[in-house]
């Protein structure tokens, strides 16, 4: 019996070990992205944009001598976080060499404490912006191509106090989002010295404003930093306190930037100014032209982050001549910064090709991807002014 | 100087908004308690009458502003509203003769009439969202200030800036000359006359030969007179959205019941109440009282008495003090 149990073992052995070096030669990604639930029309471009790393890659041969990278997806419904962590186990037990995802923070937070970090897993989120995941212990195992909302709250409290802004007034959308990012303002801008006389919540949906407009008129200062949106009770906001005379002038974070802001308000919001995430990156119209040639939606938002998560991947399994994740992860930041040649969308098979020689490259990708502090995009902002009704990209940060 | 001051930044904060917005609630409060006084029944589907009759005169505006039609300083849309009146005239006359007068004939009860009303609110909030979309939709032209801040205090030489939009002028000045209208027309004519006979009496009006067919008719008009009047005011002030047009049935049906539903003064003191109560219990003071105290005792904080998000809370807090301690509302209507 105890010689049947060691033969069976021996057998089982053997087996995997034949199973494994047959395919040494396949790089399995997994891509676990909200494929239902809240963003679920964002992420097949998403998704598309992963695999059209993967597929780049691939066709030119040059990661692992030669290997083939195989996308594999699963779903994380963006909120469930029951679902997330079993299909990130499935993934696993496929046997994946790095996994592109979570996309929403809450659940991006759940995979990587329940499975990530328990089985030693390399997770690069493109989508999760959520400053919790920055304190987040993660052994080193976390990365992501987007930035945190607590470094928009630092750009725009940056460019308020370069304007000489000394008090503001903030109100945000009463969501995840909005409270975020407004308890990011206030910090940054608190630290800069500068006074936040009032934080206040409004609805979207609403048609009357009155109140919250009284309420931010009375508590004063010198503008009106509205994080909301465009389309929403942002705009309500900012019609109201012009049209009261409470404020001239307003800050306007990301959601806030679009045509239609300026076109709905009228010449009453130029001199306005605020940010949105951007870069004057060459790699972004590469990667639009690229998805477009592939016959998906480049521009669609984290389509290209998501391009650049799976990129970043490959890279430093090249750099790290391993597919081990434990090998691999301490390359990411390697790849994804200078010193080195710098390296566009579409050039991935160059970039190898240097890799192997023994060279560095600078990874800068669709989004012109820059990693700081805790392996998170340093994100590059445009910064936004209100000219004759347009709105003008003064400069980058 | 400072006493000005503070006088001005509670007109403009306070003051202002809240009649022009208390005028909107009261006109739209009217249409719900006629209704209700005449029908007997809790209409649920006047919010989205509201929005019908305004989608109808945003339709004509835009017609007119095409064809180079305008109407000066004031908006073209005062030019548009009587189309926009006989188009949800229509609509209440044809939903009356296909819906509600299959329910009248069976003598259905009050509760079946109300859901009946949520049914055909489903209806009217789909056909607006078909026609023009569920977007926002702006439509007011002409002039925009009657006084803009920015003049005041060039004007005044204040601090402090006093802004009265066309919008909110044009809102009381015809919420008044339709309330005086319409007492004058259910108090001095025939037809006002019969409507209260029917409303206070329904076997007894029968008796003295009053046609019910023909009040149930004249009362949907005046409602979808009511209604227009009251949605286009709102969105010439705010802006038009179907949602935001559904979910003023809230606070109109908070002023109705607050006055006494079936009494239209009290749908305007409920309208009136309502708004003031909205503004004022979440505003914050500190600006005024900054204004009035000496120096030394101006607040730090803020001195708001509740956050604005709790705007909605305020109407429905008071909503529930005059149901438990007097359920016929303020100005003796039918208990609810």
């Amino acid at each position: 019996m105890k010689k049947l149990l060691m033969a069976t073992a021996a057998v089982a052995l053997t087996a995997g070990t034949a199973f494994a070096g047959g395919h040494a030669n396949e790089v399995k990604l997994g891509i676990l992205f909200g494929f239902t639930g809240p963003i679920e029309s964002l992420a097949p471009s998403m998704g598309a944009g992963a695999e059209l790393a993967m597929a780049e890659v691939t066709k030119s041969g040059a990661l692992l001598d030669s290997a083939t990278v195989i996308p594999m997806r699963a779903d994380t419904g963006c909120i469930d976080n029951g679902l997330s962590t079993a299909n990130a186990e499935k993934m696993l037990a496929d046997g994946v060499d790095g996994i592109i995802g979570g996309d929403c923070s809450g659940v991006t937070g759940a995979i990587l404490q329940n499975v990530a970090i328990p089985n030693g897993m390399v997770m690069i989120s493109p989508s999760a912006t959520s400053p919790g995941l920055s304190t987040m212990e993660d052994n080193g195992l976390f990365f992501r191509t987007s930035p945190s909302d607590a470094r928009e709250g630092q750009v725009m409290a940056e460019i308020m106090t370069e304007r000489g802004v000394k008090s503001i007034a903030l109100t945000y959308t009463n969501n995840d989002f909005g409270k975020g990012l407004s308890d990011a303002i206030k910090s940054s801008f608190e630290a800069l010295g500068g006074e936040v006389t009032i934080t206040t919540a409004h609805e979207d949906g609403k048609g009357d404003y009155s109140a919250e407009v009284g309420a931010l008129a009375s508590a004063g200062g010198d503008i009106l930093v509205v994080a909301g949106y465009l389309d929403q009770g942002g705009l309500g906001i900012i019609q109201g306190a012009l049209d009261s005379g409470a404020f001239d002038t307003f800050g306007l974070p990301g959601g806030m930037i679009g045509d239609s802001l300026p076109k709905n308000v009228g010449p009453d919001l130029n001199g306005s100014y605020g940010q949105i995430a951007g870069s004057d990156s060459a790699g972004a119209q590469i990667f639009a032209d690229m998805a477009k040639e592939a016959g998906f939606d480049g521009t669609s938002a984290y389509a290209s982050e998501s391009y650049d998560a799976a990129a970043l991947f490959m890279l430093a399994m090249q750099a790290a001549n391993s597919k081990d994740p434990a090998e691999y992860r301490l390359k990411i930041m390697d790849v994804a910064n200078a010193p080195g040649e710098k390296i566009n969308p579409g050039e991935l098979g160059k970039a190898l090709e240097i890799l192997k020689a023994g060279g560095e490259i600078d990874y800068q990708g669709a989004t012109g991807v820059e990693l700081i502090g805790p392996g998170e995009s340093a994100g590059s902002y445009r910064e936004i002014e209100v000219q004759d009704g347009k709105n003008v990209t003064v400069k980058f940060r | 100087m400072d006493f000005l001051n503070a006088i001005v930044a509670l007109t403009n904060y306070v003051m202002i908004p809240a009649v022009a917005y208390g005028s909107q609630l009261a006109l739209g409060a009217l249409g719900v308690t006629l209704i209700y006084g005449v029908l007997r029944f809790s209409n649920f589907a006047h919010g989205d009458t509201m929005a019908f009759g305004t989608m109808v005169t945003i339709l004509v505006t835009w017609w007119m502003q095409s064809m180079g039609i305008n109407f000066g300083v004031l908006p073209t849309a005062l030019l548009a509203l009587p189309f926009g009146i006989l188009g949800s005239m229509g609509l209440l006359l044809f939903t009356d003769r296909v819906v509600y007068k299959f329910y009248r004939e069976q003598k259905a009860k009050p509760v079946i009439f109300v859901m009946v009303s949520l049914g055909v609110m489903f209806m009217m909030n789909g056909l607006v969202r078909f026609i023009i979309g569920p977007g926002d939709q702006r439509f007011s032209d002409g002039e925009r200030f009657i006084i803009s801040a920015r003049d005041f205090k060039a004007m005044t030489g204040l601090r402090e800036g006093l802004a009265f939009k066309t919008s909110q002028g044009i809102t009381v000045i015809t919420a008044v000359v339709v309330v005086i209208a319409l007492f004058w027309f259910l108090n001095r004519t025939r037809t006002g006359k019969s409507m209260r006979a029917y409303s206070d009496n329904e076997d007894l009006a029968l008796l003295s030969g009053i046609n019910p067919e023909r009040v149930v008719m004249y009362t949907w008009m005046i409602v979808a007179g009511l209604a227009t009047i009251a949605g286009v005011l709102y969105g010439l002030d705010k802006s038009f959205k179907p949602f935001t047009y559904f979910q003023l049935l809230l606070p109109i049906f908070a002023s109705a019941i607050v006055g006494g539903l079936g009494n239209p003064l009290g749908a305007i003191a409920g309208g009136f109440i309502i708004a003031f109560s909205e503004v004022s219990i979440t505003y914050a003071w500190k600006k005024v009282l900054g204004y009035l105290m000496p120096e030394n005792l101006q607040p730090d904080s803020l001195v708001q008495l509740l956050s604005t998000d709790y705007k909605y809370a305020v109407s429905f807090g008071i909503l529930l003090i005059v149901l438990l301690f007097k359920p016929t509302g303020l100005f003796k209507g039918k208990s609810v």
